[in-house]
């Protein structure tokens, strides 16, 4: 089979931003295709969501390209690792040759987040879930992280470790929201308030705009930059905040499983890992689907302090959706950071030596699940 | 606690909130895998079968997994109040809520079904600990 190489990687501006999600998708894809050596006339293929309902249509008539393919999926924050395997596939079948997968929002400066989510009145959680009132998606990550508090030791303290580490790694990315500010301790986050128990404000992703974009192709031009696709897998798994048995249990078992077959190795040989945390207990979960660690196991992971820089198991480099930006889809980031890592291109918080890094997103109420592998071209 | 949000039903689930109105905890249970389920479908979600019918259940159940809301998702909730997931004798899980206090709830705790009337005559489920 035909190998697809990710040869471009960009952030749009991050933060408070005040600008456009067109905008700021636009910053991204120039960027991202700048870093490539390309223009938006070798683009043929598009990939985003969350800008309309048209929305790949909507960024091709901005972008003035009619591509051969696109794709519009949405799966929330996984969106963008689901994404990887259409394109890989439309690549090497020849649909298309350069596709871009991109993402933008200014959630924070257009305060367009709400804490109830969004009610579809039609569907059956409007009928049998919102008339209890459960803040949408915080209280089922809330009632996942109670389950984790009862059956593993020390479950609080390593969900705060996964904040502790998160800013670490922030504190030494020059974009980061919390770049700048200072470390946290288990008080910061067990004394933050509670908004939906055990979890509190602190255990909560950011809110803030921002966004990325990659760009795929089967010509790799430049080797010493090169980083190869060779392992994704998905699982979705429910809508409903009742439909998952057992809580501890997630897709990314079965999306971590299919990825690591595609690729050929396993969890010991990745060097980087960047899964997505839009709560603490979103990252102690996947680490265990993932076979990082097994069921309760990644509280002694984290609790090792493995994770923070200098560490033997590097997890979220960026400061991840915890401390350096979380544009309500944060996929896209976790592609960013694993590409420039490979690459080298970390500055400060660079992991030596790294050839093989995963990224997983996750996305609505643990619903959706992918995971990306990749590898360095040496 | 204050209840604001009126659940829109439909033909599929018109019967569960029929039997609301009599307190009645109404599942489908599939005629050809027996199995429960809910919420309620127009096919079996374990085996696919269309042929359903309405069982009263016993409204015995364990909490699988609490979470005590402190902010309200939307104007007319007043929290706190605590959500659950709460596992029905009969297999499926429901999303409900306990009426009790945060410091006397655990997972894996035994609760009964109680009834919350609603403005318009239909009743939500919701459930208590046992002996609590």
């Amino acid at each position: 089979m035909q190998d697809v190489f990710i040869v471009g990687a960009a952030e749009c501006d991050l933060g408070v931003t005040t600008k456009s999600i067109l905008e700021l998708q636009s910053q991204a894809v120039t960027r991202a295709l700048a870093d490539a050596g390309l223009t938006t006339q070798d683009v043929d293929g598009i990939a985003t969501n969350g800008i309309s309902r048209f929305s790949a249509t909507q960024l091709a008539d901005y972008l003035g390209i009619v591509p051969s393919f696109t794709d519009s999926s949405f799966a929330g924050g996984s969106s963008f690792e689901i994404y990887v395997a259409r394109a890989v596939e439309a690549l090497r079948s020849g649909q298309c040759s350069t596709v871009v997968i991109s993402f933008a929002s200014n959630q924070r400066s257009a305060k367009s987040r709400s804490l109830g989510g969004v009610v579809e009145h039609h569907t059956p959680e409007a009928q049998f879930e919102t008339p209890y009132g459960p803040l949408f998606p915080l209280s089922y990550y809330a009632m996942a992280a109670q389950r984790y508090l009862h059956e593993v030791p020390h479950g609080r303290a390593a969900l705060s470790e996964v904040a502790i580490s998160a800013r670490e790694w922030a504190l030494l990315n020059p974009v980061a929201f919390r770049y700048g500010t200072k470390s946290l301790t288990p008080a910061d986050i067990e004394g933050a308030d509670l908004i939906s128990s055990p979890l509190t404000t602190a255990d909560c992703c950011l809110v803030t705009d921002g966004g990325g974009a990659i760009v795929l192709t089967t010509k790799l031009v430049d080797k010493k930059r090169g980083v190869k696709i060779i392992g994704y897998g998905e699982a979705t798994t429910n809508t409903s905040m009742t439909s998952v048995d057992d809580l501890m249990v997630t897709g990314a078992v079965e999306s971590g499983k299919r990825a690591f077959a595609m690729a050929g190795i396993t969890p010991q040989d990745i060097d980087v890992v960047e899964v997505y945390d839009s709560f603490t207990i979103t990252v102690l979960l996947t680490l265990e689907a993932l076979g990082f660690a097994p069921r309760g196991g990644a509280a002694d992971l984290l609790l090792s302090g493995k994770t923070r820089p200098g560490g033997s198991f590097p997890l979220n480099t960026s400061g991840g959706g915890l401390s350096y930006c979380h544009p309500g889809q944060y996929g896209i980031l976790l592609l960013v950071e694993a590409v420039r890592q490979l690459r080298g291109e970390c500055g400060e918080r660079q992991v030596p030596h790294a050839r093989h890094a995963l990224a997983h997103g996750t996305g609505g109420i643990i619903s959706t699940h992918a995971t990306v592998i990749l590898e360095k071209v040496s | 606690m204050s209840f604001p949000y009126l659940p829109i039903e439909d033909a599929v689930s018109a019967a569960f909130w029929e039997g609301t109105r009599i307190q009645e905890l109404l599942l489908q249970s599939c005629n050809l895998c027996s199995k429960y389920q809910h919420y309620p479908r127009a096919l079996c979600s374990h085996c696919g079968g269309t042929d359903l019918e309405w069982q009263k259940v016993s409204g015995q159940g364990i909490i699988d997994s609490w979470t005590e809301v402190m902010r309200a998702p939307q104007e007319g909730f007043e929290a706190p109040y605590i959500i659950a997931r709460v596992r029905l004798a009969e297999g499926p899980i429901m999303l409900t809520r306990i009426d009790g206090s945060s410091t006397k709830i655990s997972c894996d705790q035994p609760v009964v079904l109680r009834w919350q009337p609603l403005s318009d005559g239909r009743a939500l489920p919701l459930f208590v600990p046992v002996g609590g």
